[in-house]
């Protein structure tokens, strides 16, 4: 990629068009070309390559670690020294798996539920005029500003109480942790479908009420199928979000058997981090695989997504 | 919310053209049809069904814990589903109830709720009621009657929880755990001594087990058994695991006096008005409940010696690295994306996906990435950069604020170059290009066209960036934990704390001393900070017209 090729792009020398000199060889032009070829583009070939390093040399040491038959952090510096798959191994052995089936159980449901109830929430704000509608979105506008982790001690105290009254509701249940995370989807995520759901143009639905359809009906048969799209990425999103948390999974799970990946693989690497590097490495990268080909793959719409509002990072 | 059955049920912008009908029968609607097609009222009426009886469910067990409020909410919300759902008028109801009961109860609730905490002492010695504090109280208090008949007794156990059947003077046998106080059962078998020796729900621990397990010998011997559900009638404890005897509390209860006397010193303790029963001389007793103390909590997070000094530190720092944050990463991201968004280059696509991989790598990993890299004994930074120096990035103050800058930008440039990127290439040519013609030099461009432009676009989400770094709970607890702490400081709080991770270590929900009080505070303030933070960025989007 670094090495830059004799020939000069088409666009380079259009762009910059020269007057031929008197007394100027074919060779002097060419190398008068490449100079310029350098200065305007060729330089960022170089450059390109020491951002790639900055951008992918923690991960490619990561790999490395994972795939060393050393399992603690000292000596891991050598890149690819060995090649073992011990460490994937030695996941079974601890709680890792169940932390991935709790992780992929929680961050599913809260994702399915976001969408549904956010959908729901746009099909109403979008189709329907009824009173206290602006004052509606306005609330959910103000109330979605405020994020849920700051209050996360009245979290904990709510959950306490809930937990008295309705045990799979109170501290240390998966189901717990599945409400409070719905708790923040109608906020977060109503206003980027509702901008998707305006675009659909209302004559569609007035058509279909005009055969006799039903509210119900044209929600299901009419504008779910044409508003995939935006579900795919309310989902995506509120899946990575769940998946992101730590503060709150950490309250709400109390016990090991009901972690999730952030707080057991948190777990992990805070106590021991030197004994546990490899575990840490190789169950990262598991969990981060599909994570990294979802979101590679899915770039295009989680930019328009993120450019509408929700931030990541 | 009232709803208008007019507006409701027309779609919106409907011009309602009224077509001449031909006189018909009124036709019932959809919701209520037996013979709707797709037999859409049938899974509705099922999935009522459920929401009915999970709520009934829900209510009863209420109704015996006696939580009043939540039986309340519950009645009512159960009530409201079940007339939206039934009835005609209110269709957008039916979409948005739901998400509404979640949102009501997870999150405006809970933001409330902080505002309540915030005025209160709620936190270790002053949970719950008064009455769950005397009833506490009492419990600590409970001495071995000295005269108190003892009844043969067996320890039960019902997957892990232990509990007791005793055999009373009548020979009627009653189990109760730590939670549930005695109660009569039916169909024991007991033994000549009169040990219950098989009882129906339960599995009796044999004896020989109690004395080859030393840890279920201390949960037996620890474990209080209510005998009612009123604290005065004291509770069945065994020191053997063979007879029970009855333990009451050498504390008396008075309500009307609001008082609790020790009978055995004839102490009386009265509460001091700030949740708390103090004897005359001075003496507290440990279990208290919450009052509400103004602003204190404020007041102790401005002034109080222990909290002021770390508090203002961490909070100067939240801003600092909320705005370095945001500003290295736009600032990196940008100039990425001006270099790179260039036709002339070979390979763009697979150079910008290679750059924006840290951002799709889950970031708790991330940082949990770099700690390990930035480990000063074995990490790969010294090892490769500074020629394996001891240096320690993470337990120095200054070295681990530029880390956890560092880490983040790591983390999120590649956000930025997204955005950027996306903006740039929204620009219109022309301008540029007359910018050129009239010779402006490319820095000039750069900052009197490009720049202004991009920002129209870009600034709103740079102020909801920095508002989530303000809150960025996981990149700091994750990397360094707030450390280093502060040195000298009683409050475990370290340099490297933002607001959210001072209020993290404060609450005390993860163990320690709990103050959810000043915790509470804390979120308040934070909250104001996001506020006025937001309203500027309504300010910028105008996004309240668009409604």
């Amino acid at each position: 990629m670094t090495s830059p090729s004799s020939t000069v792009p088409a666009s380079a020398a259009s762009a910059t068009p020269t007057a031929p000199r008197r007394g100027m060889s074919d060779d002097e032009r060419r190398a008068g070309r490449r100079r310029r070829w350098w200065k305007e583009v060729g330089w960022k070939y170089p450059l390109a390559a020491i951002i790639v390093f900055y951008a992918a040399f923690p991960l490619v040491y990561a790999l490395s670690a994972a795939l060393s038959s050393r399992g603690s952090l000292a000596g891991s510096s050598s890149l690819f020294s060995d090649l073992s798959t011990v460490n994937f191994e030695a996941l079974s052995g601890t709680m890792y798996w169940t932390w991935v089936v709790n992780t992929l159980v929680v961050c599913g449901a809260s994702a399915i539920g976001a969408v549904a109830m956010g959908g729901a929430a746009a099909y109403a704000f979008s189709r329907f005029r009824f009173r206290g509608r602006r004052a509606s979105l306005t609330s959910l506008l103000i109330i979605q500003m405020f994020p849920q982790t700051v209050a996360f001690v009245a979290v904990f105290l709510l959950l306490i109480a809930l937990g008295e009254v309705v045990p799979e509701l109170g501290v240390n249940s998966k189901l717990a942790l599945i409400c409070v995370y719905l708790g923040g989807a109608l906020g977060a995520n109503t206003f980027l479908m509702y901008g998707y759901f305006n675009t659909i143009p209302i004559e569609i639905d007035e058509a279909a009420r005009i055969d006799g359809a039903s509210h119900a009906q044209v929600f299901w048969r009419l504008i779910i199928p044409l508003v995939v799209p935006i579900l795919a990425v309310v989902g995506l999103l509120a899946f990575i979000s769940a998946f992101g948390d730590f503060i709150l999974a950490r309250i709400v799970l109390t016990s090991e058997d009901n972690w999730t990946l952030a707080v057991g693989m948190y777990q992990w690497v805070s106590n021991q981090l030197t004994s546990r590097w490899g575990l840490f490495a190789a169950g990262s990268m598991i969990a981060a695989l599909p994570v990294l080909a979802l979101f590679l793959s899915l770039q295009r719409y989680i930019v328009g997504g993120l450019s509408a509002g929700s931030v990541k990072g | 919310m009232t709803i208008n059955q007019d507006d409701a049920v027309r779609p919106a912008r409907a011009a309602e053209p009224r077509q001449p009908r031909e006189p018909r029968e009124p036709r019932e609607s959809h919701a209520r049809s037996w013979k709707g097609p797709g037999g859409g009222f049938l899974v509705k009426l099922l999935l009522m069904m459920l929401v009915n009886a999970i709520g009934l469910a829900a209510i009863l067990t209420a109704y015996r814990a006696q939580s009043w409020v939540i039986l309340g909410v519950m009645v009512v919300l159960l009530l409201v589903a079940d007339w939206i759902y039934f009835s005609k008028r209110a269709v957008p109801m039916k979409y948005l109830y739901p998400g509404l009961i979640f949102l009501a109860v997870f999150q405006v609730f809970t933001l409330f709720y902080t505002g309540y905490v915030a005025f209160t002492n709620y936190g270790t010695g002053h949970l719950g009621s008064q009455q769950q504090a005397v009833d506490a109280a009492m419990i600590q208090n409970e001495q071995r009657v000295e005269d108190s008949p003892s009844y043969p007794l067996a320890v039960v156990r019902d997957g892990d929880e232990l509990g007791f059947a005793i055999t009373d003077a009548d020979g009627v046998v009653s189990v109760g755990t730590l939670d549930t106080p005695l109660e009569e059962v039916g169909g024991v078998v007991v033994n000549e001594g009169g040990t219950p020796v098989e009882v129906p729900g339960w599995e009796v621990v044999p004896r020989a087990d109690l004395f080859s397990d030393a840890d279920l010998q201390a949960q037996v011997t620890s474990l209080r058994v209510p005998v009612s559900d009123d604290a005065d009638d004291g509770s069945i404890r065994t020191r053997e695991g063979s007879t029970g005897t009855v333990y009451l509390s050498t504390l008396e209860w008075d309500a009307a006096a609001e008082t609790l006397t020790d009978t055995a010193t004839g102490v009386t303790y009265s509460p001091d008005g700030r949740g708390s029963f103090v004897s005359p001389d001075g003496d507290r007793l440990a279990a208290g409940w919450y009052v509400g103390v103004g602003f204190e909590n404020f007041q102790r997070a401005f002034t109080d010696s222990a909290y002021a000094g770390p508090l203002l530190q961490v909070a100067l720092w939240t801003f600092a690295f909320a705005g370095l944050s945001v500003l290295t990463a736009f600032g990196l991201g940008l100039l990425f994306a001006l270099i790179y968004n260039d036709e002339r280059l070979r390979g763009r696509k697979i150079i910008r996906t290679v750059f924006i991989l840290p951002y799709a790598f889950p970031a708790f990993m991330s940082a949990l990435l770099w700690r390990g890299m930035l480990n000063s004994e074995f990490g790969v930074i010294n090892d490769w950069f500074f020629l394996g120096a001891n240096i320690g990035w993470l337990s120095d103050p200054l070295l681990a604020k530029i880390a956890v800058l560092w880490v983040n930008l790591w983390l999120s440039y590649p956000y930025w170059l997204l955005v950027t990127t996306g903006a740039l290439q929204a620009l219109p040519g022309d301008v540029a290009e007359a910018a050129r013609i009239d010779g402006a030099g490319r820095w000039r461009q750069f900052r009197s066209i490009t720049l202004p432009l991009l920002m129209v676009s870009t600034a709103p989400l740079a102020i909801a960036s920095f508002a989530f770094n303000f809150n960025n709970f996981t990149i700091i607890f994750m990397l360094t934990g707030g450390g280093p702490t502060f040195p000298g400081a009683s409050v475990p709080l370290g340099s490297t704390d933002i607001l959210i991770s001072a209020i993290y270590q404060i609450s005390g929900v993860a163990g320690g001393r709990a103050d959810y009080g000043l915790a509470s505070a804390l979120s308040i303030v934070v909250f104001i900070v996001i506020g006025v933070v937001s309203a500027l960025a309504f300010r910028q989007t105008r996004k309240l017209e668009e409604i």
